[in-house]
């Protein structure tokens, strides 16, 4: 019953949105949403199935925009004839010494030769990719100045996404978990920094600051829409009342006009249509795994670690599943993410937008439930988007009152931004607080 | 003859660009980490707050300071902001203590999981990082002034006669001296007086303290005065010697965190050594060895590249890699603190 509420509420306000501002910009919001609530429900499967504490979602999500370029931008031949063979040897040294470091560090045990061992192959690896990334980022800089990437189908880029938050994600685990509990936290924090300066720096791979743009949309375009004799027709059935009685060149024009709104708004409702699609298979999956028997132990070793162990489970590695699944699911949203904007700006990446905002998500929605995740990330994401030119309002109306040459007035304008910083903050400080179960509390079914 | 002043060039570069700079930035991460491995000790949690709460304090300073300076207050060569840092200290105890009345207090009342309390402190670190860029924005600030220099690298070289030159500033002269003074302090209150000792059996076995009488509610406050002394004196520290940025402070989080583990959490002598371990691993693994192999090697041997281990955007990288390799090899640390 509280579902129905809760989601017919959020339905009431994107509806507003639509009547009261406009339906693209409606569509635009729900999209967004959408994603936020895949991002929250793999934090939710970390944090409400297992008590996983991770705080690199930025990172993970953005694994998976780095992979969006990587799959589905065509390859720049000429960087690859130039760099590609010397960054191959560098990728295939640093290999060769990890694997084989791992190795002798097995069957040896002895630190001397596995340090001699890194050191060693390090050095050659990075003079490889020294000479590698000079001679890549010198192709045409402007325009390329990077690999490019396969050239497949976008859509193929999300499973690649998710399996590169994956592996970051198993790589982490492996290290963090079993330790204390802020360690994996710590940890987390960490990687999601190293991720992010990587994709900032390493221009040969990603274009840095320069930004990918033109990413190929798994959608049609809409000026292939405008020019569709389908759509257009399309869209004149749908108007036919409204330009019946009208003349021919007033129907021409205004039909013109409609067709170009609906191309607009077509691209964003097939969007909607991918993305809610995959929405819904998390969540079904998601109810499914957790009233399985694997989501009964996970929850019976959330609530009582010892207990759990001493029935035989291995705690380790089910933690070490549960987070890999949750990181891959941020991987996907962040490729499903980069894919929707089109285009890949590593500097956009900051923590506020990608981990907190999604941490309170999580706590507001109600840490657990993943219908509750999924409420947590629409109504977060409104109130975050539409928060911002109520946010300036409120300020210029608090300014108004104070002189006009003043430099507080100005500012404070300036400084208007960072008080969603401290709003976000206190939202979370205060549902942990006051209502730790958040808007749709866990259900706990009989075992 | 040649060849000796070479080899003495050589080594007053290094001594100049990595041991001169790695010590102070130990210095100024070793308050920072002390202050998260007090907190740990005593409450039980890591402290994601710590590098925002820094540049809190350092944003009091800075206002202070500039105030300071408008009314024409100065201390010669020294920089004003140190007649500011009571101020910004005393400013900081009365924030931090507002917090843990109105967010923590409630979860070790409750006897909530660490989990949730760092989770809490997540919360704290955006509040703090918003009212710090509220008040101050996110551009760089230079609040140092007084005469840069103790030993500039020109006098340097008249008096030695090296082309080398070793320069001091005096921001890293003031970090180490305060740091010392700091330190022995906090050591002094935790080895030798009653409530230092009081923490301590605290920190080791919170319910045998509680039964030899020891006020609980005492010993977290004082655990966080000295906590905010610390933080608010690595902030201005830090600021003084590489100028203050909102989020090079958030930055910081990173290596305070490698630095506590690689020492060994909860243990304070660790996180003094920790934090020289992150401060010199960082900045020698960073450093372009170029001119110092040009000195050392005949000239056919000199080095065309850089020749740098890893370049300067990672440097956070450095830490992290510190920590993932004690986690793997050592999970305690070098002194032995808390694992589980």
């Amino acid at each position: 019953m509280r579902n129905i509420i809760v989601f017919t509420l959020m339905a009431v306000l994107l509806l507003m949105v639509g009547f009261l501002q406009s339906w693209s910009l409606m569509l635009s919001i729900f999209n967004l949403c959408i994603l936020s609530a895949i991002m929250t429900l793999g934090v939710n499967i970390q944090w409400g199935y297992a008590g996983l504490f991770n705080v690199g979602i930025m990172g993970f999500a953005a694994l998976g925009g780095l992979s969006v370029v990587l799959v589905s931008k065509e390859g720049v031949n000429e960087a690859i004839a130039l760099g590609g063979s010397d960054m191959l040897m560098a990728i295939l040294f640093m290999a060769v010494t990890i694997i084989l470091s791992i190795y002798i560090n097995r069957r040896i045990h002895n630190k001397f030769i596995t340090t001699l061992i890194v050191v060693f192959g390090y050095f050659v690896a990075r003079y490889y990719y020294i000479n590698a990334s000079a001679s890549i980022e010198s192709v045409s800089p402007s325009l390329s100045g990077y690999l490019g990437g396969l050239g497949l189908p976008v859509m193929l880029s999300w499973i690649v996404g998710g399996i590169f938050a994956a592996l970051a994600a198993w790589f982490i685990g492996r290290i963090s978990l079993g330790l204390r509990s802020d360690y994996l936290a710590i940890a987390t924090l960490g990687i999601s920094e190293i991720i992010i300066s990587l994709i900032k720096n390493e221009d040969w791979l990603t274009r840095g600051v320069k930004n990918v743009t033109a990413i190929p949309r798994p959608v049609p375009y809409e000026f292939e829409l405008q020019q569709a004799s389908w759509f257009q027709d399309l869209v004149a059935k749908f108007y036919a009342n409204k330009v019946a009685d009208l003349s021919d060149v007033e129907r021409l024009s205004m039909l013109s006009e409609y067709v170009n709104d609906a191309s607009i708004i077509f691209v964003k409702l097939c969007y909607t249509g991918l993305f809610l699609s995959v929405l819904i298979l998390f969540v079904v999956l998601a109810n499914l795994a957790l009233s399985s028997p694997w989501g009964r132990m996970i929850r019976a070793i959330r609530d009582n670690e010892v207990a759990a162990s001493a029935m035989g489970k291995d705690v380790k590695k089910r933690h070490l599943q549960i987070f890999i699944i949750g990181s891959a699911i941020a991987g996907i949203a962040g490729a499903m993410l980069v894919t929707y904007d089109g285009q890949f700006t590593p500097g956009a990446y900051n923590p506020l937008r990608y981990t907190f905002l999604i941490w309170v998500m999580v706590i507001v929605g109600g840490s657990g439930n993943n219908l509750g995740s999924i409420i947590g990330g629409f109504l977060i994401w409104f109130i975050w988007i539409e928060a911002e030119p109520a946010g300036f309002w409120l300020m210029e109306f608090v300014v108004s009152f104070l002189d006009d040459s003043g430099s507080l007035k100005q500012h404070l304008l300036d400084s208007a931004q960072y008080m969603r910083l401290i709003l976000m903050g206190a939202v979370l400080l205060l549902v942990m607080r006051f209502s730790p179960n958040g808007i749709l509390p866990e259900v706990n079914k009989k075992l | 003859m040649q060849e000796f002043t070479d080899i003495f060039n050589a080594f007053v570069l290094l001594l100049n660009f990595i041991f001169v700079p790695a010590l102070a930035y130990g210095a100024q991460l070793s308050l920072g980490a002390l202050a998260v491995t007090l907190v740990y000790a005593v409450l039980r949690f890591s402290n994601f707050a710590q590098g925002d709460t820094m540049a809190f304090g350092t944003v009091i300073a800075i206002l202070f300071t500039t105030y300071l300076q408008d009314i024409g207050v100065n201390l010669g060569f020294l920089p004003t902001a140190l007649l500011a840092i009571p101020i910004a200290i005393f400013v900081c105890i009365i924030y931090i203590l507002l917090i843990d009345k109105f967010v923590y207090a409630y979860y070790r009342s409750k006897n909530s999981k660490p989990i949730t309390i760092v989770m809490a402190s997540i919360g704290v670190m955006f509040v703090t990082g918003g009212i710090v860029r509220f008040i101050i924005g996110p551009r760089h600030h230079n609040f140092s002034d007084g005469s840069r220099f103790l030993i500039g690298a020109r006098e340097f070289k008249d008096m030695t006669g090296l082309s080398e030159g070793l320069s001091i500033k005096t921001s890293q002269f003031l970090t180490l001296t305060i740091a010392i003074l700091l330190v022995g302090f906090i050591f002094y209150f935790l080895q030798k007086t009653k409530t230092g000792k009081a923490m301590r059996a605290y920190a080791d076995n919170k319910d045998l303290a509680l039964l030899s009488g020891i006020n609980p509610s005492r010993i977290v406050r004082v655990t966080w005065i000295l906590t905010a002394i610390l933080t608010a004196m690595a902030g201005v520290l830090y600021g003084l010697d590489k100028g203050f940025m909102a989020n090079s402070y958030h930055q910081l989080l990173l290596p305070i965190f490698a630095s506590v583990i690689v020492g060994g959490i909860g243990s304070p002598i660790g996180a003094i050594a920790g934090a020289f371990v992150v401060s010199f691993s960082e900045i020698v693994l960073t450093y372009v060895y170029k001119k110092f192999f040009i000195y050392l090697l005949p000239e056919q041997l000199e080095p065309t590249g850089l020749v740098q281990f890893l370049g300067t955007e990672y440097k956070f990288a450095i830490s992290f890699v510190i920590l993932v390799i004690v986690l793997l090899i050592r999970p305690t640390g070098i002194f032995k603190g808390k694992v589980i």
